[in-house]
């Protein structure tokens, strides 16, 4: 079976400052890492094909020093990596990106053959969109199944997957056919230490570096800043609240007596609360 | 290289993708149209709250506010019709068929496309639910437009486009984006984030129908069964109006309970923040914030947690905001109404029995009478 996994670098948020007069994001410095929601598809890939044989190539667009994102994902153990890279790509938003994506899986399928799954995660830290999977399928005519949360069987003979997908309040269960495009949901598995065969391996391999041209896109208008309808006007800071806290004070009182302040004071500002909870709560 | 770096501000003006050049094929969409999105029978709260942002949308467009029904012929969709009028729609669209029993992503996007492609609405507005984003991400790719994720604000623009601002960076920007040059223009937005309008008993309004021109064998993708969240375990985060949520300041997955015990003794329901999830202590749909849920309670006790922008930006909707926490400089305190500088394992046992305290007499008197 042939897998192939979108992953996206993306900068650690957790690690973001925002210039406090200018209001646009300092960079330098932060560190990058693959997506997090990215690893449970990884991980998901890399099981399947232990369990069923094949190959996991790992695609990603970026910047060349994207490429960080393939090596580690090498590391854990994917078979091959594709970085697509191009100035032509630069400003995508999720309609470009799934355009250039979906043309880099077909030419990924021309060259080491079709795959049975295309997976990507849930949705990246920095967009946050969840809109590029979904992107993907439709442009490659996949089948869709996103916020998967287990794989419960793959029949390769019949091509048929059934998956539990998350829906509001419950779990489907789903059958559909090869090929599909999964988005994993997180939490799902946990990502393998690589092994020590595998880093003597990701070290060996080479990351495939693709152009435009090299995935076959000859429509440039599709790419880019050209190819998004969405266009970003104003980024700006979201306003503070201008009154703190008011702080209750807990030094040389019991603690019975500050909860007893708090609770005056929170259905001093909501006294409908009050009623409320008394009907609800006392159980 | 994609969605991230797109996001850095950037000069408005001089950009050839910047200038409004609407072609002539989109010059006759019109109108606000919002998906009601009816699942097993029930209609997501999210959609009243997009039809009260719609309704101002089209207010300021002087258009009509339309919602779409997709769903299985029954009652459901007679019901989820009235509340749409309801809720301000001023008509509605209706696709009926079997094969839209149960959410799937081909019928209903084919359903949905080709209701845009007949009626040609200007703006198309959809929960971010599971449901919403599968099918909103089809959507706009079949029909090639620009789609805006996880919107907190939208407004109508001088010259008519929607600006639809969503955060980015986690929540330490937002950024206000537009669709200039396609129809129609695309957003999602979380439920919570917009208010949920009045109810009114308006008078019905126009119903449309539509056929799906689509059949059960065509669709490849089965549903084999669902299984709803077992009641008991089941988090209703984003509606309830009160939650207690405690954070890393709590030490270890035990003093969970000190959280958990205050929530059921005030009958509100108890989340957390991330790092409890990562943990493994608190399951993932108990999460609250960015990449968590979205809450809009009455009164939300925050106890351990710092405040991060990714968990502000899922609080600020809250009415009452209650901090307890060690550090008096703890971001929390900035936007919180109370705060308590204290530790809050000592402090929940405490706050639970002072609430007991004074709500039992009230819930007696409310069993006698
Ligand atoms: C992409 C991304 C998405 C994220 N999404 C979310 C999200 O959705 N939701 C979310 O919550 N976070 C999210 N985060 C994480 C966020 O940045 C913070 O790391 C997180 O909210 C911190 O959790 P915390 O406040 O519980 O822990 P900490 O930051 O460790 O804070 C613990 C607090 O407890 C206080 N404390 C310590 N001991 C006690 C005590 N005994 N009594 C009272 N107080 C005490 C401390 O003073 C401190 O303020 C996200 C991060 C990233 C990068």
């Amino acid at each position: 079976m042939h897998i192939v996994i979108c992953i996206k670098q993306v900068p650690d948020s957790a690690q973001i400052r925002v210039h406090p007069v200018t209001n646009t994001i300092m960079r330098q410095g932060v560190p990058t890492i693959i997506n997090p929601y990215d690893l449970f598809a990884l991980e998901e890939a890399l099981r399947l094909r232990d369990a069923y044989g094949g190959e996991v190539t790992v695609l990603t667009m970026g910047p060349p020093m994207a490429e960080d994102a393939l090596r580690k994902a090498l590391g854990y153990g994917a078979d091959r990596a594709v970085l697509l890279t191009d100035r032509y790509f630069a400003g995508s938003d999720t309609l470009a990106t799934s355009f250039a994506l979906s043309q880099a899986i077909a030419k990924v399928g021309e060259t080491f053959g079709t795959p049975d799954i295309v997976f990507t995660g849930k949705q990246t830290i920095d967009g946050d969109t969840a809109q590029v999977g979904p992107g993907i399928a439709k442009r490659l005519d996949l089948l869709q199944l996103t916020y998967v949360a287990k794989i419960a069987s793959v029949d390769l003979d019949a091509r048929e997957i059934k998956v539990e997908r998350r829906s509001e309040g419950g779990t489907q269960m789903l059958k559909s056919r090869l090929p599909c495009l999964i988005t994993m949901l997180e939490g799902t598995n946990e990502i393998r230490r690589g092994s020590l065969k595998d880093a003597l391996c990701a070290a060996r391999t080479r990351v495939l570096k693709w152009s435009a041209a090299d995935a076959g896109i000859e429509d440039l208008t599709k790419c880019g800043l050209r190819g998004s309808p969405t266009v970003v006007k104003r980024v700006f800071a979201p306003t503070a609240r201008a009154e703190k806290a008011v702080q209750i004070d807990t030094a040389e009182k019991i603690l019975r007596d500050i909860a007893d302040e708090l609770i005056a004071a929170i259905f001093t500002r909501q006294p409908a609360l009050e009623h409320e909870l008394a009907f609800n709560g006392g159980a | 290289m994609s969605t991230a770096n797109r996001e850095t501000p950037r000069p408005a003006a001089g950009r050839a993708g910047i200038k409004k050049e609407l072609p002539e094929r989109f010059k006759d969409y019109r109108h606000v149209w919002v998906f009601i999105e009816l699942e097993r029978g029930q209609v997501h709260p999210v959609s009243f709250e997009l039809l009260g942002e719609g309704r101002k949308l089209a207010d300021k467009l002087q258009v009509q506010l339309a919602g779409v029904v997709l769903g299985p012929p029954g009652e459901a969709i007679g019901s989820a019709v009235a509340e749409a009028f309801a809720y301000g729609a001023d008509l509605v669209y209706i696709v009926e068929a079997p094969l839209l029993a149960d959410y799937r992503n081909e019928p209903f996007t084919k359903a949905m496309t080709d209701l845009v492609d007949t009626h040609k609405p200007e703006i198309l507005l959809l929960g971010a639910t599971t449901l919403g984003r599968d099918l909103a991400g089809s959507v706009a790719t079949t029909l090639q437009t620009g789609l805006t994720a996880d919107c907190t604000e939208l407004d109508v623009d001088t010259d008519g486009s929607l600006a639809a601002t969503r955060p980015t960076f986690g929540g330490s920007l937002l950024c206000t984006i537009y669709t200039l040059n396609y129809r129609p223009q695309m957003a999602t937005v979380r439920p919570r984030v917009m208010p949920m309008p009045q109810r009114a008993d308006k008078p019905v309004g126009r119903v449309i129908r539509q056929k799906l021109s689509a059949a059960e064998d065509e669709i490849v993708t089965k549903v084999l069964g669902f299984l709803p969240d077992n009641q008991s375990a089941k988090a209703n985060l984003a509606y309830a109006d009160v939650v207690v949520a405690g954070g890393l300041g709590l030490g270890a997955a035990e003093n969970l309970q000190l959280v958990k015990n205050l929530a059921r003794a005030i009958g509100a329901e108890h989340g957390c923040s991330r790092p409890l999830v990562q943990k493994g202590w608190m399951p993932a749909d108990r999460q609250i914030g960015q990449t968590g849920k979205t809450i809009r309670p009455k009164l939300y006790i925050a106890a351990g947690i710092s405040g991060a922008i990714q968990h502000r930006v899922g609080v600020e909707g809250a009415d009452l905001i209650v901090a307890i926490n060690t550090d008096p400089n703890a971001p929390i305190f900035d936007f919180a109404h109370l705060g308590i500088v204290t530790d809050a394992i000592r402090f929940l046992p405490a706050l639970t029995e002072a609430f007991t305290r004074r709500l039992s007499p009230h819930s007696r008197d409310k069993l006698a009478s």
